[in-house]
């Protein structure tokens, strides 16, 4: 549940920017207000915007790419500095599959997640696992380029964050 | 809650001694290869007054609409019919039926009582021999009517095809709504031919794989309501829903199907990311771990016989998906599948005959069968995404989802002959997915 109020209070800040600067006439704030609204530290927005907070997939694997252990190793490093913070690891996939093995599979993809964090010193107490199949794409479409952004692990704060 | 339980109170045959004995061993019998489709007249079922005839023309409509779902009967237009059926229990005239090219006759009669109840009866007819093939009576409450017209319409298919009828049976499945990535997923319920639909959970929580228990009293499922996919057993009659078992709160477990005796369940669980076949004895409680590879095992089912699995495993390389059959302790596994494309969702017919599978390669999904000898492998149908085959309990028709690809939920549950003929989409109210056919009922 600090998960929403987190969200709640991120788009709340949004909104906040946004106000400002349609006081000033601006119609994109980060374009030409000058005014940019900045993550706290520490907080679930600071995570996402600090360390990506999804990994991808090629098709039918669950093998960490280069690009996914960047983002993991950044992951890492911003949890170890705010060591109260305990992480919830979603694994995805894209819809070609059948519904069960795609259960399966975003499973081996969260833990594929789960354990790079723990290999580089996250303790695993702190990072719990779900597998949400092909239930949940982050993207509608039946396309290669959906589907590439579907096939991930998410890491998300469930608690311990700044707000 | 709901009550699956038969309730047809009585089922007599009669033969009057007007007739000719009713001759047991006369049946039609469709040859492999014969596809035509057997001409059959069900006229309008009598009744004494206007609310029986009334549900006489009900009757009629759902045996004609069974029929002729089969593929394997087509159904004469009323308005051809010569003779009026006034008295089911005088022979008819057979001469009218055979100009019109009727090889078999449904003449039935419903009278609802004062009581509530209804008087259902019907004989069948060989035209050709003009002879009685079956002649029963049912009584039963009025709300049970379609369960009587499903059950002359079984025993109409099994005396005329000689196998075993699948009409008086449930479907249950997975009802979809909401966008593609959040969807609802809802447990329900239908009657084989889509009437009836009727939701189990009221979408709080996802849901997904539904199958029956042999008895069809309970629906074994995976639920999200512990916050992770785990296997759950909902009791259609007290709408009672209970998890099987935990091992870790970070164990996962997906679908579960009943072995045919309805002692166990075989189901999927991931530990630490890694897949095995587990099998649950539902009297023991005791979860046993019967495959224990570092590779992903899932989709078991069992065969008719409750003695070995089939079930699907990337072992042969990550990239690879094949079929394994196994016996229920985890021994004597042996590869079933050495085709191209990655094999899934395989399902034991409960004939034995064939398991039924999925297969995808480049970009669509087949749907097929291979008998359990790795023999006899063909391919029945084929779509964008194909997925949960279920069999008809006579293993003759095999039921299972579609999804259209796009931004928005399509899908749809099809039917379709095991030759391959015959296929059609199922007619439910809104998505569904994920279809598990009943045993028989009665």
């Amino acid at each position: 549940m600090k998960t929403k109020f987190a969200m709640v209070f991120a788009a709340g800040l949004a909104a906040a920017a946004c106000a400002s600067t349609a006081n000033q006439g601006a119609v994109d704030p980060n374009a030409s207000s000058g005014i940019t609204s900045t993550a706290i530290p520490g907080s679930e927005q600071d995570f996402v915007e600090q360390t990506g907070e999804r990994v991808f997939f090629e098709l039918d694997s669950y093998a960490l790419r280069s690009d996914g252990r960047a983002a993991l190793e950044r992951q890492a490093a911003w949890l170890q500095q705010y060591p109260d913070v305990e992480v919830l690891v979603a694994g995805n996939c894209d819809e070609r599959g059948t519904r069960e093995y795609n259960l399966a599979l975003g499973a081996r993809r969260a833990n594929a997640a789960r354990d790079y964090l723990v290999s580089l010193g996250v303790s695993p107490s702190r990072i719990t696992t779900i597998s949400y199949g092909k239930e949940r794409p982050l993207d509608p479409r039946s396309n290669e380029e959906a589907w590439a952004l579907n096939r991930n692990a998410h890491t998300q704060i469930v608690s311990g964050a700044v707000s | 809650m709901m009550r699956l339980v038969v309730r047809v109170m009585a089922g007599l045959a009669f033969a009057l001694a007007a007739f000719a004995p009713a001759l047991a061993q006369e049946e039609i019998r469709i040859t492999q290869g014969e596809l035509r489709a057997r001409p059959i007249s069900v006229p309008d079922f009598i009744g004494p007054d206007e609310a029986s005839r009334a549900l006489g023309a009900d009757i009629a409509g759902v045996i004609i609409n069974d029929l002729e779902s089969s593929g394997w009967f087509d159904a004469s237009d009323p308005a051809s019919h010569i003779q009026q059926i006034s008295d089911i229990d005088v022979q008819p005239r057979f001469a009218d039926w055979r100009l019109i090219g009727s090889e078999a006759l449904v003449a039935g009669s419903v009278e609802v009582l004062s009581s509530g109840d209804v008087r259902v009866a019907f004989r069948l007819w060989n035209v050709q021999t003009q002879s009685q093939m079956a002649g029963l009576r049912f009584e039963t409450t009025r709300d049970n009517w379609r369960r009587v017209a499903h059950q002359v319409a079984d025993r109409v298919y099994e005396r005329l095809l000689g196998d075993e009828g699948y009409f008086d049976t449930r479907i249950v499945y997975i009802h979809e709504s909401g966008p593609k990535t959040n969807p609802v997923t809802r447990l329900a319920i239908m009657d084989q031919d889509g009437a009836n639909p009727e939701f189990l959970t009221n979408g709080d929580y996802m849901v997904l794989l539904p199958t029956f228990s042999p008895t069809a009293q309970q629906i074994a499922y995976v639920s999200f309501r512990d916050m992770r996919p785990t296997t759950y057993l909902f009791d259609i009659e007290t709408g009672r829903e209970e998890r099987l078992f935990e091992i870790s709160p970070e164990a996962e477990s997906y679908s579960a199907r009943f072995s045919p005796d309805g002692q166990s369940i075989v189901t999927t669980v991931s530990q630490g990311g890694n897949s095995d076949i587990h099998v649950f004895n539902l009297s023991t409680r005791r979860l046993t771990r019967i495959t224990n590879e570092p590779s992903l095992e899932a989709e078991p089912s069992f065969d008719p016989t409750g003695r070995r699995i089939v079930f699907r495993s990337n072992r042969a390389g990550e990239s690879s998906s094949h079929l394994y059959t196994m016996n229920v302790d985890g021994t004597d596994v042996r590869r079933l599948t050495f085709g191209q494309g990655i094999y899934g969702t395989p399902v034991w017919s409960p004939r034995g005959d064939y398991i039924a599978f999925t297969n995808q390669s480049r970009g669509q999904f087949r749907l097929g069968v291979i008998r359990p000898d790795g023999t006899g492998e063909r391919i029945i149908t084929q779509n964008f995404k194909i997925d949960r085959p279920t069999w008809s309990p006579n293993g003759r028709v095999l039921m299972f989802s579609v999804e259209y690809p796009g931004s928005q939920i399509r899908k749809e549950i099809r039917t379709i002959d095991v030759t391959g003929r015959n296929e059609r989409v199922l007619n439910t109210p809104g998505n569904a997915s994920d279809p598990a056919w009943s045993p028989l009922l009665r």
